[in-house]
């Protein structure tokens, strides 16, 4: 029957049509990304604030460690859009260099983090085995290290180092990614498309590369979100402490920490900063959350 | 159940130990002192000095000692506080820590988990939209952008409670510093419990319950609840160590004397036996609680068991 022609024409016209309208993954996640409002909304404000902490500062007429004693604790005006604080130094310009370097240290803290915990997870859920055992063995007793108050301790000790400071916080997210990557690699491991992979002859490499990677990597997106607004929220835990940024370089932790001890005085001193990074910490939370529902659906 | 429970206590061993030896060392390899601040001691004194806490011996000697005296619960001398052992400053400190953290962790679970049924059990309507958004709002506010506008709220602005201090626990000391530091637990709490029990609502067992002509109250009290505490519990684990972790900076901005502050000014003191007391405590406690947990999930889900 199938060698019929007009069978053969409308099965090879359907499998044209097919390859029109076949998306991939990765095409169908986008789509559903677009249509999540709150993810693609918290992408635009996520991208002025971006801009913004990248280009604005370099056009104030003021510098963020430019102090003016005759205009300490002045209340916000047209000359200074946020006010100013205890030194006379222009709020407007702290906070957005103070968002460049929350920013910049969440990323690179994510990216440590994402790095090793993908590597790890996935040498120990590939290998699996004995490695795996005594590799998640390892992971579980580092849990148990109570990190934030060794991070503390190195600080103090060893100087308030911002190098430092993204090492010791990168080195404590990426537990949880290790998990979650080794979850995902031991069950991909066993699913038929390696096995028929394997049976045909694949290379090990090959597949790590083709069909493993892949397949890991919307989890990691998904949760390399989630990690960046919560290493914005360490380093600000640290800089909230005194052991962060050290003066006259800023981060919105140093600041609301400025801004909390004069808040009876100039309130603005504690709101600016504040709302900045409470809006972008919202805005990362929220495209993680449409990643996660764009690329894993069944989740919701 | 009792094999289960041994087992996993049997684990919690090494990982202690692994915890004092890392932080021993982390402070005999720190730079600095607490005696070489100020001024130099003559020679003689600094030699005393060294005796009388072991300095002198070597590190291996001091760490064996070190070691058994923990094991014996004696966490030493404090190297700042001259008439002070360890000991006592944190029996000092740990009770003010103990009862903010304890009502912060129940309040925000039964409050987090109640608040996180309702929204699951009126899905899409106004209540679920407005608890999400709260909670997403909570989520992101840092206790230490919280701990502030409540201060200037509700001290500063309304006068209802005090900025600060402690005045031996009394509640309304409490209210500002137990809020601050569990709004995010119950935002968390909230979003766990909502989306596991719409999962669990959705599911097949619950269909049947239903079949079978059983009151809706009923359903979800008796078949759903304990299901879809699974993932509530094991965010139990985490909450606890944020909670600890977080009154680092309540205590600091409420000015209460307790563990966060101690750890906080010893760090900054650099006085190392304290410091180090204060680490291992704090580690026995996460790794006494992460075995609570496991034995917990143990009982609410079978499957964990055997």
């Amino acid at each position: 029957m199938i060698t019929k022609k007009e069978n053969v024409d409308a099965l090879e016209k359907f499998s044209e049509n097919l390859e029109i309208e076949g998306r991939s993954l990765w095409q169908d996640a986008a789509i559903r990304f677009k249509r999540n409002k709150a993810a693609m909304v918290s992408l635009v404000i996520l991208a002025l604030i971006i801009l913004s902490v990248i280009f604005a500062p370099m056009l104030s007429q003021y510098a963020f460690d430019d102090t003016d004693w005759y205009a300490m604790h002045v209340a916000p005006s047209s000359e200074h859009l946020f006010g100013t604080d205890s030194l006379g130094r222009d709020l407007f310009v702290r906070t957005l260099i103070g968002g460049r370097i929350s920013l910049m240290v969440g990323v690179l803290g994510a990216f440590v983090a994402v790095v090793i915990g993908t590597v790890y997870g996935a040498t120990s859920g590939f290998i699996g085995g004995r490695t795996d055992r005594i590799m998640m063995r390892i992971l579980e007793i580092l849990y148990s290290i109570p990190f934030m108050f060794l991070v503390i301790v190195l600080v103090t000790f060893f100087g308030r180092n911002i190098y430092l400071i993204f090492v010791a916080i990168g080195a404590i997210a990426w537990l949880d990614m290790a998990r979650i990557v080794r979850g995902q690699t031991l069950s991909l491991r066993n699913k038929e498309f390696i096995e028929a992979a394997h049976v045909s002859g694949v290379s090990q490499w090959n597949i790590i590369r083709r069909h493993i990677i892949p397949n890991v990597l919307g989890i990691v997106a998904v949760y390399s979100t989630l990690l960046v607004p919560s290493m914005i929220l360490t380093e600000s835990f640290l800089s909230f402490l005194g052991l962060g940024v050290q003066e006259p370089m800023t981060s919105w932790g140093a600041l609301l920490q400025e801004g909390a001890q004069t808040m009876e005085l100039a309130i603005w001193q504690l709101i600016f900063p504040a709302t900045f990074m409470v809006l972008t910490l919202f805005c990362f939370n929220y495209i993680g959350d449409g990643l996660r529902d764009a690329l894993d659906p069944k989740d919701r | 159940m009792f094999k289960f429970i041994f087992k996993r206590i049997l684990e919690a061993i090494p990982t202690m130990l692994i915890l004092i030896t890392v932080s021993f060392f982390l402070m005999r390899f720190a730079p600095g002192n607490p005696f070489s601040s100020e001024r130099t001691l003559p020679p003689q004194v600094m030699e005393n000095i060294n005796a009388k806490y072991g300095l002198d011996k070597p590190v291996f000697v001091q760490y064996t000692t070190y070691l058994g005296n923990v094991l014996q619960g004696d966490l030493g001398p404090s190297f700042k506080y001259k008439d002070f052992t360890v000991n006592e400053l944190v029996a000092d400190a740990l009770p003010v820590s103990a009862k903010i953290g304890v009502v912060a962790f129940v309040f925000s679970l039964i409050f987090g988990v109640s608040v996180g049924t309702l929204a699951a059990l009126r899905q899409n309507s106004w209540l679920d939209y407005a608890v999400m958004s709260t909670a997403m709002l909570g989520i992101v506010m840092p206790s230490f952008v919280l701990a502030p506008v409540l201060i200037y709220i509700f001290s500063i602005g309304l006068g209802w409670f005090p900025a600060g201090g402690w005045m031996d626990g009394s509640w309304h000391y409490m209210v500002l510093p137990v809020l601050a530091m569990a709004m995010m637990y119950v935002a968390t709490f909230a979003r766990i419990t909502r989306g596991s029990m719409i999962e669990v609502l959705n599911s097949n067992f619950i269909r049947t319950a239903r079949a079978k002509g059983l009151s809706y109250r009923y359903i979800v009290l008796k078949h759903a609840l304990k299901p879809a505490m699974l993932p509530v519990v094991s965010y139990m684990g985490p909450a606890f160590v944020g909670i600890i972790t977080g009154s680092v900076v309540i205590e600091t901005i409420f000015g209460l004397p307790g563990i966060g502050k101690l750890f906080v000014n010893a760090a900054f003191n650099r006085d190392y036996s304290l410091v180090m007391g204060v680490t291992i405590l704090i580690g026995f406690l996460f790794i006494l609680f992460n075995a609570i947990v496991d034995i917990l999930l143990a009982y609410v889900d079978p499957k964990i068991r055997y």
